[in-house]
């Protein structure tokens, strides 16, 4: 059983929902992006999603597009990001907090699929979120990725209607993850209302756990998800505040660690507020 | 190698692939509407209706056939094959672009969006398609890199004339590469009512395929031309490529037709050794980027690496899919041509023929200058013109030390 799977799991036995953190690796630098990551379990993220900065993240807003630029300017790469979850894995002992790699397709295709599948399971990665990999492409990562142990969550999307889920789910493994709003990343939220009627959808198709996210901010939008979903992702508030964290010449100011795991720990009290049945 | 096939005409198949290329790479909130445009684009092919009125558009509007010219001084300055132009620089608006943009906005008022989107490098493709939607009175949004905003001050008065809003993109290295990030990122968020008319052989299946189909005008019209004019076939075929749609235009008519050599050029900026290049199938891999595998211009790791070219419809680190395929089956020459070489063909144009061509048709003539001496004077060769320099003639200026 995946590490996604069995957090899954604990999460249903303890009747809550889960708290998904996405952030860029490398973002400011290699050394507080790590030292981020490091504290994300303690302060209440119960899955991560490390991002694979890109030059071109078509499907992502503004924050992201430029948390990625920092990265990318800061020296990170893919081995560096694989770097940041060996290290984590080995340094905290913590075996149990799933990791998701979450990018775009271009960068495991250059190092070959099957490589790339290889050296993220050696690393410690728990699966995939590709972007732009739809169910249409996906027959070339998803034998690869099932050979070593690795699940690939798939994004829904409003648009996605039932006759299109099956064959998202088909290819979709640990979780379905729910783009909740129609655009690109960190812009516009949905309703309480909307997210419950598209989770409600998904999960008649499916009995994968449904993880929730695009434009959740705050430790109430969070709760709001979570009394419908398995679990909320945040991402561009995560990414705001590191940049908040910056100084004006975008070096790392001394509180910006703390600053970004006190807002995970508020997101997380948002969360755990809601107990499930 | 991949064996032969039968035909080269008849990609891609039904996911989208030419071979290994091609796709549909794209966020799962796009894909229904990809789909729902490929099922709206294969019924409109098939509905005369549509066909008659795109023919109408073509001939009445657009200016279409275009002339096929036969360029006497050009011919006897080079001394070799006998040189035709193929005059889609008389377009209205001024380049092949027009073709692919009335077939695509009739196709959205078909489809009943209300909005319609497109990216832009030199500006050619965001001219027609502003002057496609003043005439079909839908409002349209022009994304275009704030360092082409710039350089293309024309067009971008011209957009704006025809009623369309230019936004500049800032975002990554604001050339073209960034305008179609921004434009897909304003379809994912607006899809239920807007149409993303893309310029090129490029992006999700089916626009590669259909994009082809809407310049193939050109290339079938070259082939009645040249028939009625010589009585034969061309033997060679010499077209520019940035994305590469005027050239698979004139290409793809005559890609069976084994005696017809068929030579693409790509803009080799400073030189494609110095790194500094736009050429994706002399100097890229293959890759997957703006919705589809072609080669690209990029790192080890597969970041997107920038384009240099000094035209700026030429600056873009991919290729439509076909042309990658093409390149593999050994069907089609890719070749490149240098800003110097290009700057050089430009101004022999204007001397030779009176004819002022745009920076990317002079990447062609460049490569025409060198090729055509070595062919036979009884070798037909046609090169595709696909626009005119009058939005280059500030960049040109500066080149040469010219104050206008």
């Amino acid at each position: 059983m995946s590490r996604i799977t069995k957090r899954f799991d604990k999460l249903k036995a303890d009747k809550r929902a889960g708290l998904v953190i996405y952030i860029s690796a490398g973002d400011p630098n290699a050394d507080v992006s790590y030292e981020i990551l490091k504290g994300l379990p303690v302060a209440g993220a119960d899955l991560i999603e490390l991002g694979m900065p890109f030059t071109d993240p078509m499907a992502d807003g503004p924050s992201i597009q430029v948390a990625g630029q920092r990265a990318l300017k800061a020296g990170m790469t893919v081995d560096g990001t694989f770097d940041m979850v060996r290290r984590f894995r080995k340094e905290t002992g913590d075996d149990d907090t799933p990791i998701l790699l979450m990018g775009y397709y271009n960068l495991v295709y250059q190092r070959g699929v099957e490589r790339f599948c290889k050296e993220a399971a050696a690393a410690g990665v728990d699966g995939f979120i590709l972007v732009d990999l739809p169910p249409e492409e996906a027959d070339e990562l998803k034998p690869h990725a099932e050979a070593h142990g690795l699940d690939t969550v798939l994004l829904t999307a409003p648009t996605t209607d039932d006759k299109r889920l099956p064959a998202v789910l088909k290819y979709s493994a640990g979780f379905v993850y729910f783009a909740s709003v129609l655009g690109i990343t960190g812009t516009k939220s949905a309703t309480e209302e909307a997210v419950a009627r598209h989770v409600a959808r998904i999960k008649r198709h499916t009995r994968l756990p449904v993880g929730v996210g695009f434009g959740i901010r705050t430790p109430e939008q969070a709760a709001a998800v979570a009394r419908h979903a398995d679990a909320a992702v945040v991402g561009t508030a995560i990414v705001d505040r590191v940049k908040a964290g910056l100084d004006a010449n975008g070096k790392p100011t001394p509180g910006l660690t703390a600053g970004v795991l006190a807002d995970v720990k508020a997101l997380a009290g948002g969360v755990r507020s809601v107990s499930k049945p | 190698m991949p064996t032969s096939p039968n035909s080269f005409r008849i990609g891609p198949d039904e996911r989208g692939h030419f071979g290994l290329f091609g796709g549909r790479y794209v966020a799962e909130t796009l894909m229904p509407l990809i789909l729902d445009l490929e099922k709206a684009y294969n019924e409109a092919k098939a509905d005369p209706q549509f066909q008659g009125e795109l023919n109408y558009l073509l001939a009445q509007y657009a200016g279409r056939p275009s002339p096929l010219y036969y360029a006497e001084r050009l011919t006897k300055h080079l001394g070799g094959a006998k040189i035709y132009l193929k005059r889609d620089e008389l377009n209205h608006t001024g380049s092949h672009k027009i073709n692919n943009v009335l077939g695509q906005v009739l196709l959205a008022k078909r489809m009943g969006k209300t909005r319609v989107i497109a990216e832009t490098g030199a500006g050619q493709h965001g001219v027609a398609t502003a002057t496609a939607c003043a005439l079909f009175d839908i409002p349209c949004v022009v994304f275009m890199g704030s360092v082409d905003v710039e350089r293309q001050a024309p067009n971008v008065f011209r957009m704006k004339m025809l009623g369309a809003e230019v936004r500049p993109v800032t975002s990554g290295s604001s050339t073209l590469k960034d305008a179609m990030n921004e434009a897909m990122r304003d379809w994912v968020a607006t899809c239920d009512m807007t149409f993303y008319c893309i310029g090129t052989v490029a992006g999700p299946h089916p626009y590669p395929a259909m994009v082809r189909d809407f310049q193939c005008v050109i290339g079938n019209e070259v082939r009645t031309q040249i028939m009625e004019m010589e009585g034969r076939l061309p033997d060679t075929l010499v077209a520019c490529i940035g994305g590469g749609s005027n050239a698979m235009g004139l290409f793809h008519p005559f890609l069976d037709d084994k005696g017809v050599r068929i030579v693409g050029v790509e803009a080799g900026g400073k030189g494609v050794e110095t790194g500094e290049h736009a050429a994706s199938l002399t100097g890229g891999r293959p890759g997957v980027l703006h919705g589809n595998r072609t080669y690209l211009l990029q790192d080890k790791e597969g970041q997107i690496t920038e384009a240099h070219s000094i035209s700026a419809g030429l600056d873009y680190p991919g290729i439509g899919p076909e042309h990658s395929w093409l390149k593999e089956q050994g069907r089609i020459e890719y070749v490149s041509a240098t800003d110097n070489e290009a700057l050089t063909a430009f101004q022999l144009l204007c001397k030779l023929e009176g004819i002022i061509p745009a920076l990317e048709p002079a990447h062609a003539l460049a490569h025409v200058t060198k090729l055509a001496p070595t062919l036979s004077k009884d070798n037909l060769l046609v090169m595709n013109l696909c626009g005119r320099g009058d939005k280059d003639v500030f960049a040109v200026a500066e080149r040469l030390g010219m104050k206008i």
